[in-house]
Order: C-alpha cells, then structure tokens, then sequence
C-alpha cells in the first residue's frame, strides 16, 4: 500500500482547515460574553445559549421543524416502501420511468418546487398551512427514503421469504415477520436521512412558510437577512451540534459513504 | 439502465398497485404544480390588477429583451461554473490522498469532509459570511499574514465570496464522487505501471486519471447544477444587490409579488439546467462507454 507523501498530507490538512472553517468560527463565536460580534473571542460564556430560551420565535421554529421532519420522513416512508418493494421485485412496463419520476425531486431546483408548491397550494386553499408544509417535505425527502428502503430491499434475500410461504405464511403476516425485519435498517437510516433533508431545507419551504409555520432554516436565514449577531451564532451552533449526533450515530449504524451515495438499486447494474 | 424485460400481466399489476399511492401523489402535488407554474409564466400582472389569468408572452419578452436578466443569468452560469472548477481542482486530489490513507483515518477523514453536507446550509454559510465579514475579517487576516495577498479582498457582497463558499458547500459532492469512482479502481493495476518504472506523477496522469474522469464529470454536473439553482449562499454573500437566478424569482414571489415573472425566471432555470446536464450525461456516457460497461 503507497502512502501520502508530506506534500500530499499538507494539501491535505490546508483542505479539511477549509471544510472546517466556517463550522469552527460559528461554533467558536456563539460562546462570546459581548453583545456584539467579535472575532477572536477572549473570554467563554455560555450568555447567548441562555438567550435563546428568551427569544420564543427560534424556539417554536424548532418546534416545528422537529415535527414537520419527523411527520414528513414518517408519511415519506409509507409511500416509498410499498414503492421500493414495487421497483425492486417486479418488472413492469414503466418500471424505468417511474423510479425517475420518483426521483425527479433531487433534479428539480427546490426554488422551482417551491414556487410550483405556492402556487399549487395557495389555488386550492390550503396556502400557509402546516399540511402543505408537510406535504411539500414529503415529496422533497421521499427520494431519499425511497433510495435507502431500495436499496436494502435489493439487498435482501428473498429466498427467506419462500421459505415463509412454504410453511404457510400469508403474504400480509410474512412482509411484517419476514420482509419488514430484513429492511428495516434500511427504511431507519431513510427516515434519519429522510429527517435530515426535511430540517435543514430552507430553499423550498421559505416559499411556503408564514409566521406560524416558520421552520428553523427560515427563521434563522429572515434573521441574518436583517441582522447578523450572537444570537443568531448560537441558534446556528446547537444545530450543528444536534446535525452531528445524528451524523455520527447514521456513520456508525449505516457507513455515512453508504447512505449518502446509496444507488437506486436497478436490477441492470 | 436495464433493458426492457417482457413483463407478464400479473407482475405488472402487483407492480403497479405497490407503487400506485407514490404514483398518485407525485402526479397530485409534483407534476401538476409543475404544470400550474409553467401556466403562470404566461399569465399577465400588474400592480394593483394582480394576476390576469390569460395567455401572454410578457414576461418572457422582458426576460429576452431586458439586459438585466441576461447579465444575471450569466451572472448565475459564472459562479456556478467557477465553484464547479475549484471543487474539481481541489475535491480530486482530496479524495485521492484521502482513498490512500490507512485504518480509522479514512473514516474519520471522510466524516469531517462529507459530513457538512447534512449540516444546515445556512449555519455554514453564517460562517463564511463571519469569516469574510468586512476588509478585517478573519480570512482576509489570514490570508495577509500569510503574505498570500497584499491588501484586503471584498468577500462580502461579491460574486468572488459566493463561488468560494458555493464551493465549499459543493465540496462533499466533489468528493463523495470520485471516492465512489475510486473505490473500484484495480490497486494493482497502478502497481503494475510503478513495477514497470512509471512514476507515482505518471501513474496517476496516465492510469488513475483517465479511470475516475466519468466519476469527476458527474461530480461536477451534480455540483454545477446544485450551484446554478442555489438560492441560501447568494442571498447571504450576496446581499440584496447581487442577484442570481434563485434570489431573483424569490424576490419576485415574495418582494415584489409579481408571481408571473418570477415563474418564468424559475421555469428558465429549470429549462436551462435540464437541457445542460441532460446533454453533458450523453456526451459523458458516449465518450466513456467502455468505462460504464
């Protein structure tokens, strides 16, 4: 095995200062005692993180983003498993062009899905309402739930599954005793990814947010619009910190490679 | 893609009664939103009449005819190709060291990198725009006494701040690419070309290069089209004056109101990024066939 050279381990380290940098920095300010933005810091306090219970706004903004994440990768995942298993075992005329469709919402800019979104839910009268958040998160997540559930689904071997039937399983008690199980790791590490997708868009929901339903993406980026201060530092800092327990927990159960280059599972490759 | 294979009625009906509720809802709030949007660019406006339900080219007129349009649609082309060049130049190398590197280091390597991706964009770019904040900022610190520059660079409010922190919110895209092109390279295939004398420099100009370019063209289609469309990063460096095509649609939307320009802004965009990496795939999958077989 050829090893890096020191000139490759410094482009190397110039490299992840690069990645690093601006998580550090917004990390690293979100705990300065002024009352304004300084960089460096000379002293720790943990002021802002104690401001934040004050400011009602950032709080019910995570409220709802928990909830519409966790809403949206749950609906998501009852569409995309019938789906997967459909893409994943049958072959059908239009097999090709409807996991495409499926996964058209990863080629669709999400300014175009929100303005399309808009426009859709405020013609039928349910504009600014918390379901159409819901449903417009459902579409933007479900690639990915559908991508991890395909792939495990692919995975798997059916030949458990014959077994099942020969021993008298119906189809319904064997896709919840034999199916279920076996891609359900799978369908968890989609509904995380699935959750993370929906907590961290800004671009589409921006268009359909309204005070009410303001998620914390949006919240913070109508308040950076205005005015950048600490506050806002460490809103962005105890996202990141919750991001990245999710992310180690995702790597250790899943292999983060995995679940971020997860193929769509076609029986051709 | 898989062939066709002759389907018998009864697969394709379990197929298709498993797959109907997804069907019906991306045909319910995907393609027929679409379809609306596409309608409303054609629809008139006006300040105080609102949105006319009627079939006009107005708005596409305006966009061909006013310069300003064209500038910030090229606008939107240069600073996504340019993000796209300095991932490329910079996340290939990256994901070679980081494909040699040894036991744990990998994955925690790999982590660092590709995890900001999942991290919330408008966390990462607050924390380009406090970096560059001002002609004192940290960057510009640094990159002085580094002796790198002489006087201080405009980061904030400029095109050259966008395609930096574009870059690196593309950056794992970049890299998660060649990495899964890297990973069924042959590794004896380059210890053959060292055995025969070859350099480490030859061997990766003549052997790995050519073998993982189908992974850095479709790196860089991901990369530029996620640029092109970016709304979060060019509103935040960019400010209210430098607009691109994202920012531009959300201010008609919801600055301005004027729904039926900003439709036709978004269905260009849309138009524009589908023709593009439609046609770079097929020329990627017709000039490297031999590599996808």
């Amino acid at each position: 095995m050829s090893r890096n050279g020191p000139l490759a381990l410094i482009f190397h380290a110039v490299f992840v200062v690069f990645m690093v940098a601006p998580i550090v920095v917004v990390c690293w300010v979100a705990f300065t005692p002024e009352g304004f933005l300084s960089i460096p810091i000379t002293s720790f306090s943990l002021r802002w993180f104690r401001a934040l219970a004050a400011y009602p706004e950032f709080v019910h903004a995570f409220g709802v983003s928990l909830w519409l994440g966790a809403l949206s990768s749950c609906v998501a995942l009852l569409f995309a498993v019938p789906a997967a298993l459909a893409i994943s075992r049958y072959r059908f005329r239009g097999r090709d062009a409807l996991s495409a469709l499926f996964l058209s919402p990863l080629m669709i800019p999400h300014v175009v899905l929100g303005i399309a979104f808009l426009r859709f839910f405020t013609s039928v009268g349910i504009g600014g309402t918390f379901a159409a958040l819901v449903i417009a998160h459902v579409v933007v997540v479900f690639p990915f739930a559908l991508r991890l559930t395909l792939a495990a689904a692919t995975g798997m071997d059916r030949s458990i599954e014959m077994a099942a039937v020969s021993l008298g399983a119906d189809g319904w008690t064997m896709f919840r005793r034999v199916t279920l199980p076996a891609i359900l790791p799978g369908i968890v590490s989609g509904w995380m990814l699935a959750f993370i997708q929906s907590f961290d868009d800004l671009t589409m929901t921006v268009f359909l947010a309204t005070p009410g339903t303001e998620t914390l993406p949006v919240r913070m980026f109508l308040y950076i619009q205005d005015n950048i201060d600490p506050l806002v530092t460490s809103v962005s800092a105890s996202v990141i910190a919750i991001t990245m327990t999710v992310l180690i927990v995702l790597d250790r159960v899943y292999g983060l490679d995995r679940v971020l280059t997860a193929k769509g599972g076609d029986a051709g490759r | 893609m898989s062939a066709t294979i002759a389907s018998n009625s009864s697969e394709t009906r379990a197929g298709l009664s498993l797959a109907l509720p997804a069907l019906m809802l991306f045909l319910g709030v995907v393609v027929i939103p679409l379809a609306m949007t596409v309608m409303l660019s054609f629809h008139d406006w006006g300040q105080y009449k609102g949105i006319e339900p009627v079939f006009i080219l107005k708005n596409w007129r305006e966009i061909v005819d006013d310069p300003y349009y064209a500038e910030m649609f090229w606008r939107t082309f240069r600073v996504a190709v340019l993000a796209t060049l300095i991932t490329a130049v910079f996340g290939v190398p990256e994901a070679y060291i980081l494909n040699r590197m040894q036991g744990p280091w990998k994955g925690l390597f790999l982590l660092v990198i590709i995890g900001p991706l999942l991290i919330s964009v408008v966390a990462r770019t607050l924390g380009w725009a406090l970096l560059f904040g001002g002609n004192n900022g940290l960057a510009n610190k640094l990159l002085m006494t580094s002796g790198l520059i002489e006087s201080p660079i405009r980061f904030m409010f400029t095109e050259t701040g966008m395609v930096i922190a574009l870059a690196h919110a593309m950056m794992p895209f970049m890299v998660l690419a060649v990495w899964t092109a890297l990973q069924r390279l042959d590794p004896q295939v380059e210890n053959a070309a060292l055995s025969l004398g070859a350099s480490s420099l030859t061997v990766v100009r003549r052997i790995v290069l050519p073998q993982i370019m189908p992974g850095v063209l479709s790196g860089a289609i991901i990369v530029f089209s996620l640029s092109a469309s970016a709304f979060a990063t060019p509103a935040i460096i960019g400010g209210r004056r430098l607009k691109v095509a994202a920012t531009l649609a959300y201010d008609e939307f919801l600055n301005t109101l004027n729904w039926p320009l900003g439709a036709a802004v978004a269905v260009l965009l849309l138009i524009a990024l589908v023709l593009i990496v439609v046609g770079s795939n097929a020329l990627i999958e017709r000039r490297y066939q031999e590599v996808f077989r």
